[in-house]
């Protein structure tokens, strides 16, 4: 079945070729949740939902597509697989218990809020720790995002074989593991939501810093933080929401038409898109307000009060400082530990930051790290030590692997003579 | 009764041709296609994209394995073309995951290359030099 080629025997403005199209990227999610729950199998699943939408291009020909086509496609899907058992059965014995037992319940059908629970199972089951962080990233983006073998491996580009065997590894051990289908107890969920948190913001950050693949896997990112928002609006998820919103705001002020990179301070923020920072502003207080926040939200947090000041000076560097050292407690990391000394650099003056970031190389931290070379680099020109500074751009130069940054960097290097 | 064929071409040979020579050998073939579709002899045909893009299944120890590339063994020799319609290269490694034939010998799966816009310009100059 094809969903991609245009059909060129429809005289309708949309061929529904099209409209099945944009309904498989909306439903299919869901669809398929509910199909795994009733299997018991994502293979079995997918495959009756594919004839299912198969089916639905010959059925829909003349009567347009149904008032609730998801409801249809479920139970087509189901009898496509009962099909498919009894096609098996007769050359495997071991298959007719599970035909029989999936016909006597073929006629309940699964309620609104029994979808959205399988829904947020396949999320989990995607997501599960036993996974490795690249099989949950594909398969997350395929059985939850609903995009093709060939559209993820294009975004983080690589080969499409490479791609798709993630996939089948990742299946696989959710096979061979026997993972349970569910949405996890309250007392496991803070720590697999954090799992689930970690493959939405691997693939927003996969879409921030790539070139030219960048703002699709960003904004697939945030689709599906809206999705894990409405299904699971704990705290960190609306934290982690708005920390995607606030930083996808400042995609048109952050690089030039060149693509050259733009720092914080140099951006037009007239560029800045507004709703996304109100969005991501009210989601971030909602969070705080519960008290129960985590890392993300206090990283929304620092970036909700970059977004509201009107320049660099004007901006509240204390109030930064102290959200730093509430996300050192949590989360304690050299990353973070830098980027709170280039705040107090901001905030006391270049010589106290300074101080911190040498403190932090002399103890070995970072030392590999670039963007540590070049935050000292940049205070070093800042207080007029010239020769230091140039030291600290070509050794952050010497260790950085994107292009528009190794662009910057050479810049800045330039501008110091 | 069907009969499938399997074109076969050296490695780089395509590349090492002029302009020229690509353009006649593709405009000859693709003229041959459209004499065989005339006469209802195409029944289903693909191109394929090179061999880096392929990937194999194969049956270890009761279970579907795979691996990258294609499957270049000289003790096997490709003995069919299947042409799958599938949603994506996942969906298709579904479906000849349950392929009986896998237990007996490994497939290749290829995605097949679009060549509309190659034929339209072949078309193109074709009518050209007739006009011409």
């Amino acid at each position: 079945m094809s969903f991609h080629k245009p059909e060129m025997t429809s005289a309708k403005p949309v061929p529904l070729s099209r409209a099945i199209e944009v309904l498989y990227r909306s439903e299919s999610g869901r669809i398929l949740a509910t199909l795994v729950r009733l299997l018991g199998d994502i293979d079995l699943a997918e495959e009756a939902m594919h004839e299912a939408f198969a089916t639905a291009l010959e059925a829909w020909r003349d009567s347009g597509i149904p008032e609730r086509p998801r409801p249809w496609l479920i139970s087509t899907a189901r009898f496509k697989a009962i099909d498919g058992m009894r096609r098996r059965a007769r050359f495997d014995a071991t298959q007719t218990d599970l035909g029989l037992y999936l016909e006597t319940q073929i006629h309940d059908e699964p309620q609104e809020e029994e979808i959205e629970d399988d829904h947020l199972r396949l999320i989990f089951t995607c997501c599960h720790p036993s996974l490795a962080p690249e099989g949950q990233v594909a398969l997350t983006l395929r059985e939850v995002c609903g995009l093709t073998t060939e559209e993820i491996a294009r975004a983080f580009l690589v080969t499409q074989a490479t791609l798709a065997q993630r996939i089948v590894r990742a299946k696989a051990v959710i096979r061979d593991k026997a993972i349970p289908y569910q949405v996890p107890a309250q007392q496991e969920l803070p720590e697999r939501l954090g799992a689930v948190l970690q493959v939405v913001y691997l693939v927003f950050n996969e879409g921030y810093s790539a070139e030219t693949t960048g703002s699709e896997l960003s904004c697939e990112a945030i689709r599906l933080g809206r999705l894990l928002h409405e299904l699971l609006p704990e705290p960190e998820v609306m934290g982690l929401l708005g920390l995607m919103l606030l930083q996808e705001s400042r995609r048109a002020a952050r690089s030039s038409p060149e693509g050259d990179l733009i720092l914080l301070d140099q951006q037009d923020r007239s560029l800045w898109n507004r709703d996304q920072i109100a969005e991501g502003i009210g989601l971030t207080e909602s969070a705080l307000a519960s008290r129960r926040f985590g890392a993300y939200t206090l990283q929304a947090a620092i970036a909700a009060v970059h977004a509201e000041a009107p320049t660099t000076a004007s901006t509240d560097w204390r109030q930064i400082v102290a959200l730093y050292d509430g996300l050192i407690q949590i989360q304690p990391s050299p990353v973070v530990e830098l980027n709170r000394a280039v705040a107090i650099a901001m905030w006391k003056g270049p010589e106290h930051g300074l101080r911190l970031i040498d403190a932090m190389l002399m103890r070995g931290e970072l030392t590999n790290y670039h963007l540590a070379h070049s935050a000292r680099a940049d205070l070093c020109r800042r207080l007029g030590r010239i020769s230091e500074a140039r030291t600290s751009y070509e050794r952050a130069l010497a260790l950085v692997r994107q292009e528009p940054e190794r662009r910057f960097l050479a810049g800045r290097l330039r501008d110091l003579k | 009764m069907k009969y499938i064929c399997l074109g076969y071409i050296e490695p780089g040979k395509f590349q090492g041709m002029t302009e020229d020579e690509r353009h006649a050998m593709l405009d000859a073939c693709f003229e041959y296609d459209d004499h065989l579709r005339a006469n209802h002899h195409f029944a289903a045909g693909e191109a394929l994209q090179p061999p880096e893009s392929a990937l194999t299944l194969y049956w270890k120890n009761g279970k579907v394995a795979t691996t990258d590339g294609p499957y270049a063994e000289t003790k096997e020799q490709l003995g069919g073309i299947l042409v799958l319609e599938a949603r994506d290269l996942n969906h298709a490694i579904q479906l000849i995951s349950q392929h009986p034939g896998l237990r007996y010998g490994p497939w290749e799966i290829r995605p097949a290359a679009d060549l509309n816009e190659m034929v339209r310009e072949s078309e193109l100059r074709r009518k050209k030099s007739s006009e011409g």
